[in-house]
């Protein structure tokens, strides 16, 4: 794995990085990706691909109304709030 | 101390309902063994000593009107994975060390409902990731057992609490061995459910396809119990099966004769410490010697597990991961005007080195161009595993093997290299990939340290697991031998 990759998948993922930290990610995640390409040896063509082991159906619940978190409690862990909203930093530069 | 805090969740609840003890006095007991021991051993990230003498005086009026069942006014720990109305539930990460849940997980309003007193939240790996508790952002928890050795990951503070006696029970969760490798690790008995058995509404979570929460107690009657009062199908979970109530002690007492077991070749390697092996060969000789079958199966896959799983989990920690954005709740950089900057600088700061590295692997795998390399190779690998146990389970009932190949480690042993930390799941791992249930039972020792031995059985089998589990224990003490601590 190239550093510019380490870049470009923490930058994807929102995760800042010092140079130390990159270039630390940047040998461990290569040792990993390393032991991943055994799996290359198994011949997997025509096999179906597994997302849940156990055999699930799409569940819909009754259009019923039901009570949910009041505004209050769902401020109560906000960094920072304004009335009831969570307030954030500008995302368009002036 | 009256000396309670040794009695088992089954044994405290008959002398409860007897009227011998009170909840108050088994909660103030289970307190003072927390003061004795918990600095050396920091198995707990948040302690509720008020709550739980109020949670323990209201089981103790119920007890009193004779309205109660086999967990009334029984402590217990809750991995702090778990959220708790009211109680901090930090997942050991900093980012969310200061988070109060607004609302309790299913499992723990089911507990509460049944009148269990919750003592605290467990110490644990960062958001479950990790093999020996070390990865929390706090403390790491030591064994009980030897104090410079881990207690196993990522419930090594629920094992080690456990073992060292400071509750009769506790709620782990399972991705990919975190309740059956600390159990091993501390001698206690660990059960991981079938997936979708125990209600995950309220888990935070790590690997949505793979997690589980689970028992972890002192014998495989306790697990029963507790299972019995967890377990159940869950509207507010879309992927909880909808399973009729079941008791899981009911069938117990009956002899393991006539019962198939089957010991996959491939879970013995060669990296296992030899007292692993021996340890595990006499659990599976007593089984033979309790009326078992035994025969020797293969599951040519297993070598192919520990890669799959670490695509898939990363994977889908680093989708699950992504709601830690410093705005809604948790640590928030502030010192920007710019939105972006703080995001990247939130994430930087609030997670731990072993969570980073699992986002970013899941956003590498889950990347374009890399994506059918990694990550629909390893869903594919995951159907061939399945079908791996699936052919096995025609043959037997279920398999007997090591939960963990090794006993517990140095504290600090493995922490430089992650591929060696993720070795030692090796045992673990594929049991989650196919969403199967398993139990770990301490079945002896290896220089001094427990070692268990792993049950696993097809899709909702625990009752058999179970059953064997507890035959076991009735013929070997191995489950009653306890660390002076």
């Amino acid at each position: 794995m190239e550093l510019a990759e380490v870049r470009h998948i923490a930058a994807l993922v929102r995760i800042a990085l010092t140079d130390e930290e990159a270039e630390s990610f940047r040998q461990q995640l290569s040792s990993i990706l390393e032991q991943f390409e055994f799996l290359r040896q198994l011949d997997t063509s025509g096999v179906p691909a597994t997302g849940h082991a156990v055999d699930l159906g799409t569940v819909l619940r009754d259009d019923v109304a039901q009570d949910s978190l009041t505004p209050e409690q769902v401020l109560s862990n906000a960094p920072r709030r304004e009335g009831e909203f969570f307030r954030v930093k500008a995302v368009l530069e002036e | 101390m009256a000396g309670l805090w040794h009695l088992s969740v089954r044994e405290a609840g008959l002398r409860l309902q007897r009227r011998e003890i009170s909840s108050v006095e088994l909660t103030q007991d289970c307190l003072e063994r927390v003061q004795q021991v918990e600095s050396r051993l920091h198995a707990f990230i948040t302690i509720t000593p008020e709550q739980a003498l109020r949670q323990a005086q209201a089981a103790d009026q119920r007890i009193a009107t004779g309205q109660t069942c086999p967990l009334t006014g029984i402590p217990l720990q809750v991995k702090d994975l778990i959220s708790t109305a009211g109680i901090r539930t930090t997942c050991a990460s900093r980012m969310l060390e200061n988070y109060v849940p607004v609302y309790n997980a299913t499992v723990v309003d089911k507990l509460l409902d049944q009148g269990a007193v919750v003592l605290g939240k467990g110490n644990m790996d960062e958001f479950g990731m990790g093999s020996s508790t070390e990865n929390s952002a706090f403390a790491p928890t030591h064994n009980p057992w030897n104090t410079k050795r881990v207690p196993g990951g990522s419930s090594g503070g629920s094992a080690a609490a456990v073992a060292a006696g400071l509750v009769p029970f506790a709620l782990g969760s399972d991705t990919g061995g975190s309740v059956r490798q600390p159990a091993a690790l501390c001698g206690v008995v660990g059960l991981k459910p079938t997936y979708g058995l125990v209600s995950r509404y309220g888990l935070v979570a790590f690997a949505s396809s793979l997690d589980q929460i689970g028992p972890l107690a002192r014998d495989a009657y306790d697990c029963a119990l507790v299972l019995n009062g967890i377990c159940g199908h869950d509207p507010r979970d879309s992927t909880s099966l909808p399973q009729p109530a079941t008791d899981y002690t009911s069938g117990l007492e009956q002899e393991l004769r006539g019962l198939r077991l089957g010991v996959p070749e491939e879970y013995f390697t060669p990296a296992m410490q030899p007292g692993v092996r021996q340890a595990v060969e006499a659990g599976i000789k007593a089984l033979e010697g309790l009326g078992a079958t035994v025969q020797p199966v293969s599951l040519p896959t297993t070598k192919y597990a520990l890669a799959c799983y670490y695509i898939i989990a990363p994977s889908e920690c680093s989708a699950n991961l992504a709601r830690y954005d410093g705005v809604k709740y948790g640590y928030s950089f502030q010192d920007t005007s710019n939105m972006w900057e703080a995001m990247e600088k939130t994430r930087q700061g609030g997670f731990g080195p072993e969570v980073k590295r699992r986002i970013m692997l899941g956003a590498y795998a889950l990347s374009s161009g890399y994506y059918d390399a990694y990550y629909l190779k390893a869903q594919q690998v995951r159907t061939l595993i399945r079908q791996d146990f699936a052919r096995v389970f025609q043959q037997v009932d279920a398999l007997v093997a090591p939960t963990s190949p090794v006993v517990a480690f140095p504290l600090g042993d493995k922490t430089a290299d992650p591929v060696q930390m993720y070795l030692i799941d090796v045992c673990t791992l594929p049991v989650n990939i196919a969403g199967l249930p398993a139990l770990s039972a301490p079945c002896g020792f290896s220089e001094g340290l427990p070692v268990g031995m792993q049950l696993i059985g097809p899709h909702l089998s625990e009752a058999t697991l179970l059953r064997i589990g507890h035959a076991y224990q009735q013929a070997t003490d191995w489950h009653l031998r306890r660390p002076e601590i």
